[in-house]
């Protein structure tokens, strides 16, 4: 019998055709590599680079609170041990002794941070002095120092002594500002989508509002924050660096991304449910509210954190509006002075001292840990209360 | 064109009493009752004239079915019925539509009050995505019409039972209306016109997505409505407008070219068109 399926193995043109089909499946298994590769290597370098800060060397030291300590706090303790002790850990002794006299004259041993050098010195990423080298391997042979979890990372705010510095101000500082975003943006986002696909009329003017709001979604993020300085403190004169300007101008910035992503959550309702709601003798508001809604609403909310996640990462427009400032102290209400996280890693990156290194890696861990979180659950939403048809 | 209108009414009652099966209340040759009427009904959608001209009575009681080939505009004359065409903005219309003598296009018209009149039932079902229960309890409680638990039970058993959908899914109202099968759903999507008590039944090609055995039972449930509702239905299958229909309407080219109680139509028709589609030579 004569064989037609197999294909002879000698003919060129399925030969070339075979070829053909493997180096194309070569180039895109080579591209998704790539990809991967690119992504492996961002975060491994910025693990790498960003663990070490949130651990922290501390050392053991008599705190003396005699009479030179009342006024200067670094003379609590031993001369030896004032470069290596962080001098932000004794700043506030004579405070302390002012507050509660019965300190005066008393020691006590105490677990301080070390001085960022010396913490520096011990994660292996900065060479000290030989002699003090020499004294703190001392001490470490001694067991005075040790090495914790880095709680004040997440409890202070920013710092001038990296030691001392935290994203807990930023962090602040970033859910003031999607609050405000969230208020200001959700409700007129989703109003205007409604408004938009079901109750506006399809005219000139309601196309040309729709290809505006398309626009507005790929305008750099830069012009929203000139928008803002303009408007909210130029004209309103809303407090520079506050929240309250940074979460409207993000807020401006998010607005067309969810109007545009209820949008299409509204579209993804199939049209029969809305006739067949109206043959029912529903109002378009009832088949909104009743029908409509409920189906688009986990598409809603998707979209809605993926446009908050968007914003939390930016900070072009909030540069312009002022939240770049060094806030050590967690802003108290949303009218405050306030920075955010990307912010606060924009502000480390251009420190110069080694210590800060590890700083802005730790922040851009930190940021990338909530963004993933909020697109997780963006991602949960879909899947789990979608409803199909 | 009053007088038009009158004279089909007239001839529509003497040719019935010929044709309805024998059955005896036929015998006693009722004037059959006008329940929606249709006169001068002209529409377009942007400049394209869709109807032409239509004069229709649509009789309380009994089933008017709607034929003729696609795009002869006999959906879009049933939606002028209640009013669904206002939900496309370039539709323009002119002539009057009355149920029951009353002017259904009159601005004092609440369309959402008119909808409840007259319910509509689509060619693909169209269940809303919630349990059972709730597709049909959900509009008797957003008009007021069922109120309490119990109220709401009567209704939902009652609605199923007369859309012969009862003893199928009794023992499962919580189950979504979507998770039935394609007959049961356009069943279901009877049962929710019924909950809100209309005169009128639209339905636009009902069994055409369904399958011949749900077709059948599709087709003896309408025959059973006809006893308590005013039923207008759109269909391509001709054998099922001969089955179920007392009247029907052939469109053509957005104009009615011939009306008629449907034994006459099918068996004796006046134009050359309609013999001809009847017969299969176009459509």
């Amino acid at each position: 019998m004569q064989r037609r399926l197999t294909g002879s193995a000698n003919d060129p043109r399925i030969k070339a055709r075979y070829r053909g089909e493997r180096r194309f499946k070569a180039y895109t298994v080579t591209a998704l590599f790539v990809a991967f590769a690119i992504i492996v290597a961002f975060f491994t370098d910025i693990i790498s680079q960003g663990y070490s800060a949130f651990y922290r060397t501390e050392i053991n030291v008599t705190l003396d609170y005699n009479e030179r300590a009342e006024r200067i706090g670094r003379f609590a303790l031993a001369e030896d041990m004032r470069e290596i002790v962080s001098r932000g850990a004794v700043r506030s002794i004579p405070l302390d002794i002012r507050n509660n006299p019965e300190l005066a004259g008393t020691t006590r041993q105490e677990w301080v941070p070390t001085y960022s050098r010396v913490d520096q010195y011990f994660k292996g990423n900065e060479e000290l002095p030989p002699e003090m080298a020499a004294q703190v391997e001392e001490l470490k042979e001694a067991g005075v120092i040790r090495t914790t979890f880095n709680w004040a990372f997440f409890t202070s705010g920013d710092s001038k002594l990296p030691e001392l510095a935290g994203i807990f101000s930023a962090m602040v500082g970033s859910i003031f500002v999607l609050f405000v975003t969230l208020i200001f943006a959700f409700p007129i986002g989703v109003m205007s989508a409604i408004y938009l696909e079901e109750f506006a009329p399809d005219n000139k003017l309601t196309q040309l509002i729709e290809v505006n709001i398309n626009n507005l979604a790929a305008v750099p993020s830069i012009i929203f924050g000139l928008l803002g300085l303009a408007v909210f403190i130029n004209t309103f004169g809303a407090p520079r660096s506050s929240a309250v300007v940074g979460g409207l101008t993000l807020g401006l910035m998010t607005l067309p991304i969810i109007i545009i992503s209820t949008r299409a959550a509204l579209r993804a309702v199939p049209d029969p449910i809305r006739l067949g709601a109206f043959a029912m003798g529903c109002s378009r508001w009832q088949v909104v509210r009743d029908h409509v809604l409920p189906l688009s609403l986990p598409g809603i909310l998707t979209g809605t954190i993926i446009g908050l996640a968007q914003a939390m990462g930016e900070t072009a427009p909030l540069i312009i509006v002022g939240m770049i400032a060094y806030i050590p102290e967690a802003p108290g209400s949303i009218f405050e002075s306030a920075t955010v996280l990307p912010a606060q890693i924009f502000t480390w990156a251009s420190e110069p001292r080694k210590a800060f290194v590890e700083k802005t890696a730790a922040g851009i861990i930190v940021l990338l840990a909530v963004l993933l979180t909020l697109n997780a659950a963006a991602v949960f939403l879909r899947r789990k209360f979608e409803r199909r048809w | 064109m009053e007088t038009e209108v009158k004279t089909k009414t007239t001839t529509g009652a003497h040719t019935m009493a010929q044709n309805l099966d024998g059955s005896p209340t036929m015998a006693e040759q009722k004037q059959p009752e006008v329940k929606m009427s249709a006169s001068q009904l002209n529409l377009w959608y942007g400049d394209t004239q869709a109807l032409y001209d239509i004069n229709l009575d649509m009789y309380s009681k009994e089933v008017t079915a709607l034929i003729g080939p696609s795009g002869c505009g006999k959906s879009t004359f049933l939606r002028c019925l209640n009013r669904m065409n206002d939900l496309i903005p370039q539709v323009r219309l002119q002539g009057d539509v009355t149920l029951d003598g009353e002017d259904i296009y009159d601005h004092s018209v609440d369309v959402v009050q008119l909808r409840t009149f007259i319910g509509m039932v689509f060619q693909k079902p169209n269940p809303f995505p919630k349990s059972i229960y709730e597709n049909i309890a959900y509009a008797p409680r957003l008009h007021g019409t069922g109120t309490s638990r119990s109220e709401l039970d009567d209704l939902v058993e009652s609605s199923l039972k007369r859309a012969g959908l009862w003893n199928e899914v009794a023992d499962r109202l919580d189950t979504p209306g979507t998770e039935l099968s394609g007959g049961q759903q356009q069943r279901l999507c009877i049962a929710r016109a019924i909950a809100v008590n209309p005169e009128v039944i639209l339905m636009d090609e009902p069994a055409s997505a369904l399958d011949p055995l749900a077709t059948a039972t599709v087709e003896a449930l309408i025959h059973e409505l006809k006893d308590n509702y005013t039923i207008v239905i759109v269909t391509h299958n001709l054998q099922q407008a001969a089955r179920v229909a007392g009247y029907t309407a052939f469109f053509h080219m957005g104009k009615v070219v011939e009306f008629n109680d449907t034994d006459t139509l099918f068996t004796n028709p006046k134009e050359q068109r309609t013999e001809d589609y009847i017969t299969g030579r176009f459509g």
